[in-house]
């Protein structure tokens, strides 16, 4: 029984070197979609019931078939930024497993109809661009991407563009404007990418580990992918990012439907809290995330998009930074907030207004100089934020601020006076 | 120099990526060329690019202001981004920065007095499992350096300073 599907190169030493992935039926799934009637693949990857692992958990299948056809050239944006605060997932996919990744970004290419597909790297990942660029290359040398694919009549190109450095560019329509070449500010939506997106053209736009999971898909069927793991409405494997204070930190393969605790205690995986301490909270996904109080029913928690929301939380990317009793909830959010304050893109004033102030009381409330008044304050902007912001950053802002003053009381009154 | 005449094949590969009528797209990637030899963009650099892309010098200087990783002034040849961010802060990164730079005797945002290296905070890096870590960001890219000890960090430095001479 194979282990993993998306961290293959953890069984397969040199996955990443070309002639070892095609001895590994390597872009067996594209060869198979290149013989399909493109809306067939679409249907297929429906059928399996992928969901979007950037943090949405849209249908993937769905996004596919809303790409408007009477409005050409198409595209397709993979969306490399991986900006989130514990999350660090896409890197190892690309670093280590770069063709899985490439092959479906060809397969996502060929049902929507792109000949153009750009993959949108955080600045930082620099080197990893430079050797993605290498892989292309090696891709189209042995007849995989470029003019008459396979012999068929279908051409693909595929570029790396390089951010340089603002959490926003991933959020898909701050990504698009950013290749344009603007300033990466979200777009008032709709319309949706796949409507307008790059160049005001239909876009796909998806996660690095969304379209990794595609080559599978096609190649074995979309009963197989569910067979692999997974839940009905959550189907599939999920890497998790466990980071935090636990004793093995790092990215973990999961069916989908695994609970916290076998991710945060499982020998296997983080092997439990560093020195044994007392687990206090979790933060399901990265610096955006609601505090999870990590009591036995959120530990027993299965780990899919619905499940995670009735503990008062979101899987989102499923990066797990997970808190123990050393950590002070008042501290922690001058962490988020000093994140969110920084990376607002000015456009609209209740998020740039508020995480200034956020931050500011934060700051007064960790160092003791702030009263219950400013702790009261502190909740009531955050609320305030909540729903009047153009996009998912300044609702993300509030989520911690919220959570931890609500859930965690304590550790906050412990740090005003009246 | 034009970049097109320092870089003409690079520069011609950079434009070759976007439809010829959207060559705005370049700005990004000929920003960076433009960092390679002093690691900081200049005026005239910024007046190149508006020319080659036909977009005006304030909009490109625009797009140097929006982005962290492009810079317009001179720092040290290397800087060294070190994330304090939540996740390298529960695994000990603000600890790791502050020894580091008692060590070098700079604040972040300072620069050795030799202007080698230019010591910064910076925020989430994708490398959580790795902390305490930093990135190297020079004009001729950027490495990440992860699990890092202080000892180790200044051995590095030493390696770059042998190499800038
Ligand atoms: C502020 C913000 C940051 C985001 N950052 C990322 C990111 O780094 N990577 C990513 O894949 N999606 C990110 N997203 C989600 C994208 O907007 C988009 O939903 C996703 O790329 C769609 O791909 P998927 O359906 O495959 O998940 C972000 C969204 C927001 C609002
Ligand atoms: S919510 Fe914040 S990040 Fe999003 S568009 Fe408004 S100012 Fe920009």
């Amino acid at each position: 029984m194979m282990k993993y599907m998306l961290l293959r190169h953890r069984e397969i030493p040199n996955l990443n070197q070309i002639d070892v992935f095609l001895k590994e039926d390597g872009f067996e799934g594209f060869k198979k979609a290149l013989k399909m009637d493109t809306n067939a693949v679409t249907d297929e990857v429906k059928a399996a019931g992928l969901r979007g692992r950037g943090g949405a958990g849209f249908p993937t299948g769905v996004k596919w078939s809303f790409m408007d056809k009477n409005n050409w050239p198409h595209y397709v944006v993979a969306n490399a930024d991986e900006s989130e605060p514990g999350t660090f997932k896409d890197r190892e996919i690309m670093e280590s497993n770069p063709f899985q990744f490439l092959e479906g970004v060809a397969i996502a290419s060929y049902a929507v109809g792109a000949n153009v597909a750009y993959i949108y790297l955080r600045g930082e990942f620099w080197e990893v661009a430079h050797f993605l660029d290498e892989k292309i290359d090696e891709m189209e040398k042995a007849g995989f991407l470029g003019e008459n694919i396979q012999g068929t009549d279908y051409s693909l190109k595929i570029y790396t563009h390089l951010g340089a450095g603002a959490y926003i560019c991933g959020e898909e329509t701050a990504l698009l404007e950013s290749i344009e070449g603007k300033r990466g500010q979200p777009r008032v939506r709709p319309p949706f990418p796949p409507s307008q997106g790059l160049y005001n053209k239909p876009t796909v736009v998806n996660n690095v580990e969304t379209l990794s999971s595609v080559p599978y898909i096609i190649a074995n069927g979309a009963d197989r992918y569910r067979e692999f793991g997974g839940t009905e409405k959550s189907p599939g494997t999920k890497i998790f990012s466990l980071s935090g204070r636990v004793k093995n930190p790092g990215n973990y393969e999961l069916p989908l439907g695994s609970t916290f605790r076998e991710l945060i205690f499982g020998e296997e995986y983080g092997g439990g809290i560093i020195d044994d301490k007392k687990i206090k909270a979790i933060m399901p996904a990265g610096a955006s995330s609601s505090l999870i109080v990590a009591d036995d029913k959120a530990l027993d928690t299965p780990l899919t998009y619905e499940d995670v929301r009735e503990v008062g939380g979101d899987l989102g990317s499923a990066s797990v930074i997970v808190i123990d009793e050393t950590v002070e909830m008042d501290w922690l959010i001058t962490k988020t907030l000093s994140f969110f304050a920084h990376e607002s893109c000015g456009k609209c004033t209740p998020c740039r207004e508020g995480t200034y102030w956020m931050k500011a009381i934060s700051e007064r409330i960790h160092a003791g100089e702030a009263t219950k008044a400013d702790l009261e304050l502190l909740h009531d902007v955050a609320k305030q934020v909540q729903g009047k912001t153009l996009c998912a950053l300044g609702e993300f802002s509030t989520m911690a601020v919220v959570t931890s003053i609500e859930r965690f009381p304590e550790d906050f009154e412990a740090k005003v006076y009246e | 120099m034009s970049l097109a005449e320092k870089y003409p094949q690079e520069v011609e590969k950079i434009l070759a990526k976007y439809p010829p009528e959207h060559k705005k797209s370049a700005v990004m990637p000929l920003l960076y060329l433009a960092m390679r030899e002093e690691g900081y963009i200049t005026k005239a650099d910024k007046a190149d690019i508006a020319k080659l892309l036909d977009m005006t010098t304030t909009e490109v200087s625009s797009i140097v202001g929006f982005y962290t990783l492009f810079h317009d002034e001179k720092a040290g040849k290397y800087r060294l981004q070190v994330c304090t961010d939540i996740g390298c802060a529960l695994r000990g990164a603000e600890q790791y920065l502050a020894e580091l730079s008692d060590e070098l005797g700079i604040k972040p945002g300072e620069t050795t007095p030799d202007g080698l290296v230019t010591l910064e905070e910076v925020k989430c890096l994708a490398a959580c499992d790795k902390a305490p870590m930093f990135q190297v960001q020079s004009g001729e890219g950027i490495q990440y350096h992860e699990k890092m000890t202080v000892g180790a960090t200044l051995e590095l430095i030493e390696t770059l300073r042998k190499e800038a001479k």
